[in-house]
């Protein structure tokens, strides 16, 4: 058990638990948390897990936690770990089974005071447009030769159907295509949960939100990417659904066998892992590339069809009622990137899971207008508080791979919540402070409530505080779609 | 299908345990594949998974035997998929394991309701230990 007796404090955002904390561990943990931040983490296994995570094979660096970590399965939620590629290993489950969650971000502009009669209708026009909910198929039923299409040109699969714009796969991480996928590791169980789900929304926390740009902090950056203050803007957060959770069961089951075949010893058998340049290794990076791909087309065509909803909705009450891409990115991912290690340029595997990447400026793979102010990082709080975009600073290379935060973070277990908060309540309340709710569940709803999660502020304070990302605008929200 | 814990057998039941982000279950039974019902009952529960009157299903599944908590992951990943690729959910198990393999016939129906998504089975910190009346074991699902 991690006490406050076993952390050193580097400064007011950023401690370290040694190496020497425990025998096993092959690198120390570095967290970024603030004082206040750090006891509500105490509070659950988050800081137990991250060191167990410090002892994969091949680490380089430190294992970087987030401020808004909480305990998850194997690896904690918030969590980032770099190993030597291709000789250090991957492990599946500290990626996550949603590989390629992550969120997308559309600007418009459309301003809040000409959209607001209408922000009822285009909810329930999102709502209707976007199938969500527990195993829900989507509008789209792709053959298997398709659907091993769409694993591996990712976006560009879209842009063939209509579904996406030039502008839109530029402005997504990797142009939306990881390379490298390869549909022949995907298992069959897999291909037929993924075939019928792709352009669908899913349950738990993931959501479609439209939101207010409240504030702007940074001008610049905001009319680079395009966000003007006043007008909406639009989230997605999803991921790979059914196709990747089986990806990744598949995988963790395969690995359980491999740890013994390399003579690997680890803490947890949920980050069972395998040698990059290892069969099992090069099998599951393919596979997983599948579902970083679909993922990448899944939150492609929900814009579509949400494009569609605001055209329906407002398209003639409203000068201009398009939405343009601002950014996609994953939170869930295993990366191969070049970093400078102990002043060494090397080629690591990055495991971010409930992180996001957040480069600097001028990092290659950047779209052209972002390489000047750094990456857009997206940062969604809880339905009914705010959500932030930033960007990666050089700090954040230097000190986290290019990482940052995710989201505000859970503070409250799902069984409490459920116990304390009722759900057509919690409805009610969000309505009356002007947040249009479509829910599918209600008990789904009540799990997900701004109460059960962190000070999404209070993160971002942290993250901008330690220097691995800057502000750049303050989102409210003012209608959320939820599975 | 509410079963908190099955009072005629009061050696075998489950409960929620607090976690912060997925959902964590105890488990126990007197015996494997009453553990193994037992897991299943409860994962059904957590996700609110309601049969429907429709007509009865049935399904015969296999499972080739490794250790104790691959057997437990590898049947109800086997029931995660049956309610996302045919929206069926089981009710019944006739559950036999010789030590070598699990053969189960599963009889149920399809899923009328079903509130929140489980993603998958996860082995983290699993361990199916032995106690006084028979086996437990803590069961986190990715949600």
């Amino acid at each position: 058990m991690v006490t406050r007796r076993d952390l050193k404090k580097i400064n007011d955002f950023e401690w370290e638990i040694p190496k020497t904390f425990r025998a096993d561990m092959r690198v120390s943990v570095r967290i970024f948390v603030s004082e206040h931040l750090l006891n509500e983490a105490m509070r659950d296994k988050s800081l137990e897990q991250a060191v167990n995570a410090a002892t994969l094979p091949g680490l380089v660096g430190h294992v970087t936690v987030m401020p808004d970590m909480h305990q998850g399965y194997g690896f904690p939620i918030g969590g980032v770990a770099a190993t030597r590629y291709p000789k250090g290993v991957i492990s599946p489950g500290a990626i996550g089974y949603d590989i390629n969650c992550g969120v997308r971000l559309l600007g418009s502009q459309i301003t809040f005071e000409e959209a607001r009669p209408y922000l009822g209708d285009l909810a329930t026009a999102l709502d209707r447009n976007c199938p969500s909910g527990v195993g829900k198929g989507g509008q789209l039923r792709l053959s298997e030769k398709e659907i091993n299409r769409l694993c591996v040109e990712g976006s560009r699969w879209a842009l063939g159907k209509g579904y996406a714009t030039q502008a839109d796969v530029r402005r997504t991480e990797e142009q939306g295509q990881l390379k490298g996928a390869d549909p022949s590791m995907v298992s069959e169980r897999a291909k037929k949960r993924g075939r019928p789900q792709v352009g669908t929304l899913g349950a738990g926390n993931h959501f479609i939100e439209v939101d207010l740009v409240e504030e702007i902090f940074d001008p610049h950056a905001a009319q680079v990417m395009g966000l003007e203050k006043d007008n909406l803007a639009l989230q997605i957060h999803c991921g790979s659904r059914g196709f990747g959770h089986q990806i990744c069961s598949d995988y963790v089951r395969t690995f359980q066998g491999a740890v013994k075949r390399y003579g690997i010893t680890l803490p947890d058998r949920e980050l069972v892992c395998a040698p990059m340049d290892s069969p099992e290794g090069e099998a599951y990076l393919g596979a997983m590339r599948c579902a970083a791909n679909y993922a990448f087309v899944n939150r492609q065509v929900l814009a579509h069809w949400a494009r569609e909803a605001f055209d329906e909705v407002l398209g003639r009450r409203v000068r201009n009622a398009n939405l343009h891409q601002i950014y996609d990115i994953a939170h869930n991912m295993g990366k191969i990137e070049t970093h400078k290690v102990d002043g060494k340029e090397m080629k690591v595997c990055v495991h971010r899971k409930g992180a996001t990447r957040a480069f600097g400026p001028g990092y290659q793979g950047l779209p052209e207008e972002y390489r000047e102010i750094g990456q857009p990082v997206l940062v969604p709080g809880s339905m009914g508080t705010a959500s932030w975009v930033l960007v990666g600073t050089e700090a954040s290379m230097q000190r986290s791979f290019g990482s940052s935060c995710h989201g505000a973070g859970r503070t409250m277990s799902r069984s409490k919540a459920k116990k304390t908060i009722w759900g057509e309540d919690l409805r009610k309340g969000l309505e009356s402070e002007g947040i249009h709710i479509r829910a599918g569940s209600m008990a789904g709803l009540a799990e997900e409530a701004p109460a059960a999660y962190k000070d999404v502020d209070s993160v971002v304070d942290t993250v901008t505080g330690a220097g691995i990302a800057k502000k750049v605008a303050r989102l409210r929200p003012v209608a959320v779609i939820k599975g | 299908m509410v079963y908190t814990e099955i009072m005629e057998r009061k050696t075998a039941g489950f409960r929620e345990i607090e976690h912060t982000a997925d959902w964590e279950l105890h488990v126990w039974a007197p015996d494997m594949v009453t553990l193994l019902e037992m897991a299943a009952q409860g994962m059904y529960e957590l996700s609110h998974t309601h049969l429907s009157d429709a007509q009865q299903v049935d399904r015969s599944i296999t499972i080739p035997f490794t250790d104790r908590e691959t057997l437990l992951v590898d049947f109800l990943s086997e029931l995660l998929f049956y309610a996302e690729d045919e929206n069926l959910a089981f009710d019944d198990f006739q559950l036999k394991f010789d030590g070598t393999e699990l053969k189960a016939q599963i009889s149920g129906a399809s899923i009328a309701n079903q509130a929140k998504e489980i993603k998958a089975v996860t082995y983290h910190r699993m361990a199916v230990c032995e106690i006084e009346n028979g086996l437990e074991v803590n069961i986190v699902f990715d949600v």
